[in-house]
């Protein structure tokens, strides 16, 4: 009953991070201010996402770690390749992610476009 | 050589761990895939420092990671709260930082960290100089104070 309601309100953060960073990027003003809001899907988004979906594979139903506690160390076995693969997923998910922003803010900085400011540092710093 | 056998070595723990079968049948062809793939990336010229960054796995990682996850948490926490306020209080700018690492390994680790933590984005990055875009004064403080910088050169190690 713990491990669901806590699953549950990791899940449930992660899908108003995800849901956070695409308000953000409609509220946002220009490009560059709009791919920290998308961070923030890309990061603690799909963290906690993942992480909510480790600890289910681990003390969830069937779970490796329950299994390995009962002495079941074949049953643990599924739960402990999802977790790698888990784990994977997000690896991959964040060298890709900053990648790709990396590229788009490139992109758009050779193409001339001037970040938006609000106060005369920013401005300054854009020129 | 080192590379290659590296790159091999993680071949075949990935092909290991995704697949979880241990049958002669599935090892055989693990064998084959995985030795395929490594003279292939040879022939391509692939295998090296940068290919296979052999470099970036030192001892160093195991507390660089968890504060890099930490740091990561707390500004997308900040930007997070910043989407939801009705000022957000964004005042972008742009800021250059030096890289200290030596080696290019090292660069792009922190030019890479710099990027995986919202409210900053590395935009351009040339010899010395790290181009930076940062949502407001705050993070462009927290980037200039070079904490992450020296934890990365620290990370890097002797040359």
């Amino acid at each position: 009953m713990i491990v669901e309601v806590v699953v549950g309100i990791l899940l449930g953060l992660g899908g108003l991070a995800c849901i956070t960073g695409a308000v953000g990027l409609l509220r946002f003003p220009d490009v560059y201010s709009r791919m920290h809001a998308s961070g923030v899907t890309d990061t603690l988004g799909a963290g906690l996402v993942v992480l909510g979906l480790l600890v289910w594979a681990a003390l969830g139903d069937g779970g490796w770690a329950t299994a390995l506690a009962e002495g079941h160390a074949e049953a643990a076995k599924p739960g402990l390749l999802q977790s790698v693969k888990l784990v994977s997923i997000l690896f991959f998910l964040w060298v890709s992610g900053t990648t790709a922003v990396h590229a788009l803010a490139k992109a758009a900085w050779l193409d001339g476009l001037v970040p938006w400011t609000r106060d005369e540092e920013g401005a300054s710093s854009t020129r | 050589m080192r590379h290659t056998l590296a790159l091999a070595g993680v071949l075949a723990l990935t092909w290991l761990l995704w697949s979880g079968h241990t049958g002669a049948l599935l090892l055989g062809l693990g064998l084959l895939s995985v030795a395929a793939t490594a003279a292939l990336a040879r022939r391509m010229g692939l295998v090296d420092g940068e290919g296979v960054p052999l470099a970036v796995v030192r001892p160093g990682l195991i507390t660089y990671l968890p504060w890099l996850l930490w740091q990561v948490v707390l500004s997308s926490i900040d930007v997070g709260r910043r989407v939801w306020a009705r000022d957000p209080g964004l005042a972008p700018r742009m800021l250059h930082v030096t890289p200290t690492q030596a080696t290019l390994t090292g660069r792009v680790l922190y030019a890479n960290s710099i990027t995986l933590t919202p409210g900053t984005i590395s935009v351009m990055m040339e010899d010395d100089d790290i181009l930076v875009h940062a949502l407001h004064a705050e993070a462009a403080d927290g980037l200039a104070s070079g904490d992450m910088d020296r934890r990365v050169t620290a990370l890097e190690g002797p040359a």
